[in-house]
């Protein structure tokens, strides 16, 4: 047997060095052809968003080649971005996000810090719970959300149903949980000395929070703000069920239901919309996609 | 700056006693190093003496006042992290003046402490950085800084020197000594290397299993090891322990290491030994450097042997030797030109003026 | 410097002296600062999450003027219709086979991005990423288009090959490929970055010795990248069958439910049954049958999760 694998190492080594490197240049080949064609799948509705937002509606109809555009327009974005409707539904959906982005930080972020640092009774307990709470689909809760808000309204008179500011309420339930649980990650990882260096330095509670913590996790807090922030923006079985007027509509919501008018699917404006609708999220991972990713990790790998 | 106290402290975690009840008395001004193995409680006494643990038991004084409850910001103290535990964000001066500016200092009040504290450290250049910025010894400096612009009452070191390289860190040792030097605040620091605190302490605190073994100036521990535990921790190589026995040939107190080494004691130390009962199971302590080559003109007390060695390590300026006696592992230390080979026979000389008598039950050095 | 500390000696006394005041005391202690700071986020999941997700309960057991307790009465009336046992059926086949083809084509996808030279990861990354970044409600749209009856680019490019024109949304076969497939479209992205997060943490000297001892790529994959990973892998796949089988998007935006209630799932018919038909019991009787397989799926991934934390 040793005979045998000496045999082999010993006179073709250089000959199986070389195969392997030509194996590898091979397996290359091959990764590049897959991704590409998984490319090709996954861009395909983007692109294809793109290439119907810049025709004109008579092109479209015409039924000529999908994939390519002969006559380019930006009609239908002029038409959209000076349209009031569409305005409000991109100003609701602005004030929305960054509104629950605002509120999601204020609570999680503190309660992160106090279950990652303060041992207290049924730390533990609360922070499994918020991982839990987390599990909780947005499809199980709409309809108790809907009746309790109805009732809400019954017994106090406050109008909640069909106002745009109910969801300030209601989607921090979809981001508070994940907020506080990689939160709670971010301010474990950060070593136990920094925050007696600061006790001894002199800081409370709170000054170790807001001026050692808060700093140093910063990157965890821009994923946890961008996590909440696309959440909150694409959200869409909510406010389909919490609001109907048109001026209280999120984006989402709007352009599924303002721009198919009967069965009348003007397609121009639905890819424009959804192109413009698309265009916060795509554009903050543009630029900060190291953070959105490791937000998006940080659930699993970081727990 | 203050004295220390410790007045039967005890620390326990659920049912495990970490700290068992340690009386330390520390001198305005004076730099106290606690040495033991991980585990031994040494850390935990240090972070009680911070606050950053809370006592279980007994008291902690600082300048006379009893502490037990203060919380760490009240106490005066300040503490260099292993880690360093520098704030990361912040720049070299930002990290220094943090606890000052917490505390509402006047700015030129702040400036001069951390300009004073650089140039003692030699980190006025480094001013503007962030830690992210700064080697390992630089960082040490900067969290050293960190302790001394707060000029507090007491200084507190929790094994600073050990993420350092072996160079840096008899670099740093000295750096320590001399600002120890220069602000003679009372300080108690911790490491587990017991070079750095033989080299470091103007009294070394052994510690292990939650206990004080003994207390005492480095040449104290050295020479007159008070329990099994610090001759065998004090010192590298490590002390020997052969067992032996006490025989009275005639009218000579003579040590029998085995059947065919035994040697006659020195008369000083036939008188101290006398008394012992003959059965005792003891262990004669001998550290290595006591265990030569023999040579011409040896001195009374200096007893010959021969004996195989096993293996050879030249270090340069010596050679340690390992062989057995009677399956106990033994070391010595030789002139590199005795001709030590591994697996030769050699003739050595035991030094039995320098020998110890320990009780083998017991641990107690005799 | 000396008196300074005088000072500051001064200041430790008077705050000595001041220490009756036991309020501040309280508010000082460790576990009261704790409490305050997690105060909103107990209300937030006491209130909006855990109150109503029991508030459901209460509302599935009313008949639907909500005037009168009925018990079981609306389970009841679910068993015993064939649409309900077809979202049943429908959720099941959705989630299992949607999730199954998201972590295979994330694996395959994140093993060719893992072994193309590092330099060109990011961007392929980031390319592949995109369907995850689009709000599903947007995406959709593009797929409802590219099915589109009359106008899809799907059947256009197909007919090349002599292929259809396939009916993607009107029959009911291939509606429910059709949401199967954009939701795997959606979903396979997050697959392919957690599996990518988690090939990058296995150790390369495993890689090289399991080379030394003769180990094929297959092998290599076998014995170790799929042991190492094993782990996050099971946490995806859970917490991606938990979201697909209450997803509600994809298929609303896509078919509403459509042709004849055949892709309905639990949270489009809760939806249709419970808001547009203005029957809230029953809409909560549907979307509770969602919490069996849901806490199934919660318990394991937790059980993984606090593995992994003790492992680390």
């Amino acid at each position: 047997m040793s005979t045998l694998a000496i045999d082999k190492a010993g006179p073709s080594r250089k000959i199986k060095y070389g195969s392997m490197s030509r194996d590898r240049a091979w397996a290359l080949r091959w990764s590049y052809f897959f991704l590409v064609l998984f490319a090709i799948f996954f861009l395909t509705p983007p692109i294809y968003m793109l290439i119907t937002s810049l025709k004109s509606s008579a092109e479209i109809s015409a039924a000529t080649n999908p994939w390519w555009v002969f006559h380019p327009t930006l009609s239908n974005y002029v038409e959209l971005l000076t349209s009031n409707q569409f305005l409000r539904f991109f100003w609701n959906s602005s004030i929305v996000s960054l509104a629950v982005v605002l509120v999601t930080m204020l609570i999680s972020v503190p309660a992160a810090f106090a279950l990652a640092r303060m041992k207290f009774w049924g730390s533990t307990t609360l922070a499994t719970g918020v991982f839990l709470t987390y599990l909780i689909p947005d499809s199980l809760l709409f309809i108790p959300l809907f009746k309790m808000l109805a009732l809400v309204q019954d017994y106090t008179g406050i109008t909640l149903l069909n106002r745009w500011y109910v969801l300030l309420f209601i989607y921090p339930t979809l981001t508070v949980p994940f907020c506080t649980w990689i939160m709670i990650g971010y301010f474990a990882s950060i070593p136990k000395e920094l925050d007696e260096a600061a006790l001894i330095d002199g800081a409370s509670w709170l000054q170790t929070l807001t001026r050692i913590f808060i700093p140093v996790a910063l990157p965890g807090l821009i994923a946890a703000t961008i996590f909440a922030f696309t959440v909150s923006w694409a959200q869409f079985l909510y406010p389909l069920v919490f609001t109907t007027s048109v001026d209280q509509l999120v984006l989402p919501v709007g352009i599924t239901t303002t721009l198919i008018k009967g069965d009348v699917f003007n397609w121009g404006q639905i890819m424009t919309g959804a192109l413009l609708g698309a265009a916060p999220p795509l554009i903050i991972y543009a630029f900060l996609m190291d953070y959105y990713i490791a937000g998006l990790t940080a659930g699993a790998t970081k727990g | 700056m203050a004295d220390v106290a410790l007045r039967k402290v005890v620390k326990r975690y659920d049912d495990v006693e970490a700290v068992r009840g340690i009386d330390l008395d520390i001198a305005d001004h004076e730099f106290i190093v606690l040495v033991g193995p991980s585990g031994c409680g040494k850390s935990t006494t240090l972070r009680m003496i911070a606050g950053l643990e809370d006592i279980s038991d007994g008291d902690i004084m600082i300048g006379g006042d009893v502490v037990n409850d203060v919380p760490p910001k009240d106490r005066d103290i300040a503490m260099v992290f292993q880690n360093y535990a520098l704030y990361p964000h912040m720049t070299v001066a930002e990290n220094m003046s943090f606890g000052l500016r917490l505390k509402h200092y006047p700015k030129a009040e702040i400036k001069a402490r951390v300009t004073e504290a650089a140039r003692l450290l030699d980190i006025t250049d480094l001013i503007d950085r962030k830690p992210k910025q700064l080697s390992g010894g630089q960082r040490q400096r900067v969290a050293m800084g960190r302790a001394i612009v707060r000029n507090p009452k007491v200084f507190l070191f929790d094994e600073p020197l050990s993420n350092l390289d072996a160079k840096l860190r008899v670099q740093m040792r000295i750096e320590i000594k001399k600002v120890h030097q220069k602000v003679r605040t009372t300080t108690v620091y911790v490491t587990h290397d017991q070079v750095e605190a033989m080299t470091l302490a103007d009294r070394v605190v052994v510690m292990n299993k939650g206990r004080i073994e003994q207390i005492g100036t480095p040449n104290e521990l050295y020479h007159k090891p008070a329990t099994r535990f610090v001759a065998g921790f004090i010192g590298s190589p490590a002390m020997n322990f052969i067992p032996c026995r006490l025989e009275d040939v005639g009218s000579t107190l003579q040590i029998r290491l085995t059947d065919r080494i035994a040697f006659p004691l020195p008369p000083a130390r036939a008188a101290r030994y006398n008394a012992l009962p003959r059965t005792d199971k003891l262990l004669l302590g001998l550290r290595p450097e006591h265990l030569t080559e023999s040579h011409a003109h040896l001195e009374s007390g200096v007893e010959t042997f021969d004996t195989v060695l096993d293996v050879t390590e030249p270090m340069g300026m010596e050679t340690l030797v390992y062989f057995g006696l009677d399956g106990t592992p033994v070391c010595g230390r030789v002139n590199p030109n005795a001709g030590a080979k591994d697996g030769a026979p050699m003739r050595l000389a035991m030094d039995l003026n320098n020998m110890h008598l320990l009780n083998e039950e017991t641990g107690v050095v005799l | 410097m000396a008196d300074v500390v005088v000072e500051q000696g001064q200041a430790v006394r008077a705050a000595r002296a001041r220490k009756p005041a036991s309020l501040r005391n309280v508010l000082g202690r460790k576990s009261t600062v704790a409490f305050f700071l997690t105060l909103p986020l107990i209300l937030l999941i006491a209130l909006l999450v855990l109150y109503p997700a029991v508030y459901s309960v209460h509302l599935a057991t009313l008949n639907k003027s909500m005037q009168k307790f009925v018990g079981f009465g609306n389970f009841l009336f679910l068993f015993k219709r064939d649409t309900f046992w077809m979202v049943v059926k429908q959720s099941c086949i959705f989630a299992v086979t949607a999730v199954f083809f998201k972590a295979l084509i994330g694996f395959i996808v994140a093993h060719f991005v893992h072994n193309i030279p590092a330099k060109g990861q990011r961007k392929w990354r980031g390319m592949l990423l995109v369907p995850w970044v689009i709000p599903p409600a947007m995406s959709t749209l593009a797929w409802l288009w590219l099915f589109d009856p009359s106008y899809s680019a799907f059947n256009y490019t197909l007919s090349f090959f002599g292929i259809g024109p396939i009916n993607w949304l009107g029959d009911n076969v291939w509606a429910r490929f059709s949401v199967i497939l954009v939701n795997i479209w959606y979903g396979a992205p997050f697959f392919m970055i957690m599996y990518l997060a988690a090939l990058k943490s296995v150790p390369d000297q495993l890689y090289e010795a399991a080379a030394i001892d003769g180990a094929n790529w297959w092998q290599k994959i076998w014995y170790v990248t799929l042991p190492m990973m094993r782990n996050i892998i099971a946490i995806t796949a859970l917490f991606s069958l938990i979201v697909t089988f209450a997803n509600f998007d994809i298929v609303r935006i896509l078919t509403s439910g459509g042709p004849l209630d055949q892709t309905h799932i639990f949270a489009t018919w809760a939806f249709k049954v419970g808001i547009e038909g203005s029957d809230i019991p029953l809409g909560a009787s549907v979307s509770l049958f969602m919490v069996p397989i849901l806490a199934v799926a919660a318990i394991f991934i937790l059980r993984d999760v606090s593995k992994r934390g003790n492992e680390a």
